[in-house]
């Protein structure tokens, strides 16, 4: 059990910037999720942790060692990859064992290992099977196994469940998180998918372009995230953005567009108020929005003319077309709309997200 | 499979492929028949009545028993093979060193090394005999088995290296990086995860220079000169052909002979040989 310390990491491949400035704190028996779109430095970053790529500057530290100049083998870590990554020409028992064996562990402590390993795993039976005679999700596990088996300081996984079918990821993810609460040891783990690192992650580290946009619990980015891109990006579906000007008029602050004309509320009119005349976007989550009941204010809601119809079941998404933008809203399953039907969508004020219209960052 | 009616596949896939399977076997037919065949019937003229060109009613085995017994024949077996082995173990060697490098170490000039190494292969044997003859004399290596045994690998280790490279690049990298953070240093890693991993491309890499071995002619006919010394396929050519006259019935039996090492080898690691050429490893 450790914790790991990132300090202004840099990595530049032959004058490629991958990764900038990365800072981050994780701690003893934390899980903390790396997550971003594909070519945002999450890999790096977790390669640079396992040794596997050089840092160009900056420094890792697991426990309390600098580990920069060591191999992966010193480094105490145990990592679990895409494409599994198992020996073909082991069977489960071997690919399991060949940890310990490396390390000079004595055969009957690599045996209760592995079977302990196996057990919780749920793989006991395929210990004499060869990795080409097992499924994608046995063989996942069997990845696993050979991280648990070593009881490492740092778990580190990348992408681990991008292979496997959209059920089976559901039930793995499931699985992870359970091992964790069991082991607790410090994990970090890399996934483009915003729903594994909201389900899976303690804390959420959300990067783009090598930056790290923003570190917090999962609910933390979702309610007050930092930027336009992590609002973007984490939820689904996706939150509704519109550019919108800042008008001070009537003395009240208004966000207005073609279509809209929306009220801010007064807890956050203060702080927006110096953006008026100014551009700025709007953020408004699909699930904050809702078809108008007369209880509704002219000054809460707008028109709009529905285009697509998504049925989920649980819930109705609605595309819609509010002055020129196009807007998701995430509505109860009882409500009657057909395409082309003019409504009047009533939002939640006190959800609603203003982002700098030049910087991005969040008012 | 070819799909549709029965005389489409006869006249498209099965006839086609007996034409060739024929044209291919015929000449280790012939030297099969040859070598039974007795001088009387060897000799015989074709507009003779009782002239049978493709099969002998008289059989003997006097061709090989002359071969064994009159000829070097069993030393030249036993110098070819020892040639062979050495010269395809140092090459696999150097190969597998090599190739595992270029395809996964990251150093000044990989590249071109790499090139470099191919280009040396492109150079024609029947030009590079001539420096090497120099050479051989130079260390004074004529008529020596090691005269053959350091120069087989200067084509030899060059395809090697691009056979091996080539099969180590299909090897994920993860597999390595995962047993390095397992605790194997990259030596460990290479000699338990890569090696193991890459036993059909490191076979056949061991064929193929086995057998251009075993049958390479030019420096052989060149490097050696006393009969005791020679490789079966000098050694049938030089002293089989006298003059003019071929001892044609030797000459066909020392080649059968000859294949036959390398036709067995080849049956035993069809399944590998295949599996490396085309490269496959799954995960």
């Amino acid at each position: 059990m450790a914790r790991v310390i990132i300090r202004n990491l840099n990595k530049k491949f032959d004058g490629v910037h991958a990764v900038k400035d990365v800072n981050l704190e994780i701690h003893d028996k934390e899980f903390v999720v790396l997550v971003g779109p594909s070519g945002c430095g999450k890999t790096t970053t977790l390669r640079m942790v396992a040794g596997l790529e050089s840092i160009t500057s900056g420094e890792v530290l697991i426990g309390d060692r600098v580990v920069n100049e060591l191999p992966p083998m010193d480094r105490d870590i145990a990592m679990v990859f895409q494409n599994y990554a198992l020996y073909p020409h082991m069977n489960v028992y071997d690919n399991m064992a060949f940890g310990l064996k490396m390390r000079g562990f004595d055969r009957v402590e690599i045996t209760s290992r592995v079977q302990a390993a196996a057990e919780i795993l749920g793989i006991h039976e395929q210990l004499n099977r060869k990795p080409r005679q097992l499924s994608g999700g046995q063989r996942q596990r069997v990845a696993l196994g050979r991280a648990i088996v070593r009881h490492p300081q740092v778990f580190l996984f990348d992408e681990p469940l991008s292979n496997l079918d959209a059920k089976l990821r559901i039930q793995m993810r499931v699985e992870i998180k359970k091992i964790h609460v069991r082991l607790g040891t410090t994990a970090i783990y890399v996934t483009h998918d915003q729903v594994e690192a909201m389900t899976l992650g303690d804390r959420v580290v959300v990067m783009k372009d090598g930056v790290v946009q923003q570190v917090g619990e999962p609910l933390e980015l979702y309610n007050e995230p930092a930027n336009r891109f992590v609002a973007g990006f984490i939820g689904s579906p996706a939150m509704n953005f519109a550019t919108v000007e800042m008008a001070d008029a009537d003395g009240a602050l208004w966000a207005r567009h073609e279509g809209i004309r929306i009220k801010v509320p007064e807890g956050i009119a203060g702080r927006l108020r110096r953006h008026a005349g100014e551009n700025v976007t709007l953020g408004i989550r699909p699930e904050d929005l809702r078809v108008a009941s007369d209880g509704d204010t002219a000054d809460q809601s707008f028109d709009a003319v529905v285009e697509v119809i998504e049925k989920l079941g649980s819930q109705i998404l609605l595309d819609v077309k509010v002055g020129p933008n196009t807007m998701v809203a995430a509505v109860e399953p009882t409500v009657k709309a057909k395409v082309h039907d003019h409504l009047r969508l009533a939002l939640n004020p006190d959800r609603l997200h203003f982002f700098d219209g030049v910087s991005q960052a969040a008012i | 499979m070819i799909e549709g009616a029965r005389w489409r596949r006869w006249i498209f896939f099965n006839l086609p492929l007996t034409l060739f399977v024929i044209g291919l076997l015929f000449p280790f037919y012939w030297m099969v028949v040859t070598t039974v065949r007795p001088d009387a019937e060897l000799y015989r003229p074709w507009m003779a009545p009782n002239y049978t060109p493709f099969w002998t009613l008289h059989p003997t085995l006097d061709h090989i028993r002359y071969l064994l017994d009159e000829t070097l024949f069993s030393r030249w077996m036993l110098n070819t093979f020892f040639i062979s082995v050495l010269a395809t173990a140092i090459s696999l060697f150097c190969g597998l060193l090599a190739g595992y490098a270029l395809s996964r170490l990251k150093f000044p000039f990989a590249g071109s090394l790499g090139t470099g190494i191919f280009i040396t292969y492109l150079v024609p044997q029947t030009l590079l005999f001539i420096p090497l003859a120099d050479v051989i004399r130079n260390f004074r290596l004529g008529d020596t088995p090691w005269a053959l045994i350091l120069t087989y690998p200067t084509f030899l280790i060059p395809f090697c290296t691009w056979l091996l490279m080539g099969y180590f690049k299909a090897i994920p990298r993860e597999l390595e990086e995962c047993a390095r953070i397992d605790g194997a240093t990259r030596w460990q890693a290479m000699v338990y995860i890569v090696f193991p991993v890459a036993v059909p491309g490191i076979l056949s890499a061991g064929i193929f220079a086995f057998t251009l071995s075993w049958n390479e002619f030019i420096y052989a006919l060149v490097f050696l000169s006393s009969p005791e010394q020679k490789t079966v396929s000098v050694g049938i050519t030089s002293e089989l052909v006298r003059g003019d006259v071929f001892y044609w019935g030797s000459l066909m039996a020392g080649a059968l002979l000859g294949s036959v090492p390398v036709a067995l080898i080849y049956s035993f690691f069809v399944e590998y040989y295949v599996a490396g050429i085309t490269g496959s490893v799954k995960g």
